[in-house]
């Protein structure tokens, strides 16, 4: 699969490890974004709804991606972002870090998903229990 | 004139009613230009305006006073929330 991508379908984690992962990497580290059942605010939460400006989305995994490789060098990056409607429990993003030894790869995976959350254009709207539903800025 | 795509999304979306919409705006036309010429199409932009970024073909611009050329994109970006 792509390093970077915008999807509707379900994440599947271990197959953007495979993409990422080379014989190099002793290390790789993954995080995974999942929906969960309330707000910050504690109000309860049903699922999320995500649309993204996919081509903007996508130049930003692969210009965070080049950052992190400067940071760390010999770090490989996968990022996958989902849209659409997601349930209590679903993957909306998965950040795949692998480097040669495990600093590099925590160090760069945390790098990505904190600058994708800062910077990549996609938007969350969280569904209420009531029926409502807002959008959420990180 | 010049027609320019515009894209919203999230609630400026919502505001606007559509996600993608043609839109004319004068030869020379800028980017002030553009969001005068939303304003005008729909003056509930206005609430959104201290938070939303523009882009032009896919690059978020650092200033407004770009010109914009026919047939280009314009994407209103309100705040993310990626993740």
């Amino acid at each position: 699969m792509a390093l970077f991508a915008i999807v509707r379908d379900p994440i599947d984690p271990r197959t953007l490890e495979g993409a990422v992962w080379s014989e190099a990497c002793g290390g790789v580290a993954m995080f995974l974004g999942v929906v969960r059942d309330h707000a910050h605010d504690g109000r309860g939460v049903t699922g999320l709804s995500y649309e993204a400006h996919e081509a903007m989305a996508l130049a930003e995994f692969a210009a965070i991606a080049g950052e992190a490789g400067e940071r760390y060098p010999g770090l490989r990056l996968g990022i996958v972002h989902r849209v659409g409607d997601l349930r209590i429990g679903e993957i909306a993003v998965a950040v795949c870090a692998a480097s040669a030894h495990r600093a590099q790869a925590f160090d760069g995976c945390r790098y990505a998903i904190d600058e994708l959350k800062a910077r990549a254009p996609i938007w969350k709207k969280e569904r209420y229990a009531d029926g409502t539903g807002d959008w959420v800025s990180n | 004139m010049l027609t320019v795509r515009v894209r919203a999304f999230a609630r400026m979306r919502e505001l606007l009613g559509e996600s993608e919409f043609n839109m004319v705006v004068p030869d020379g036309a800028t980017l002030v230009d553009c969001w005068e010429a939303l304003r005008t199409r729909n003056n509930k932009v206005d609430s959104l305006a201290s938070v939303t970024r523009i882009a032009r073909n896919g690059r978020v611009a650092a200033l407004l006073d770009e010109r914009v050329a026919d047939g280009d994109e314009i994407a209103l970006l309100p705040p993310v929330g990626g993740g």
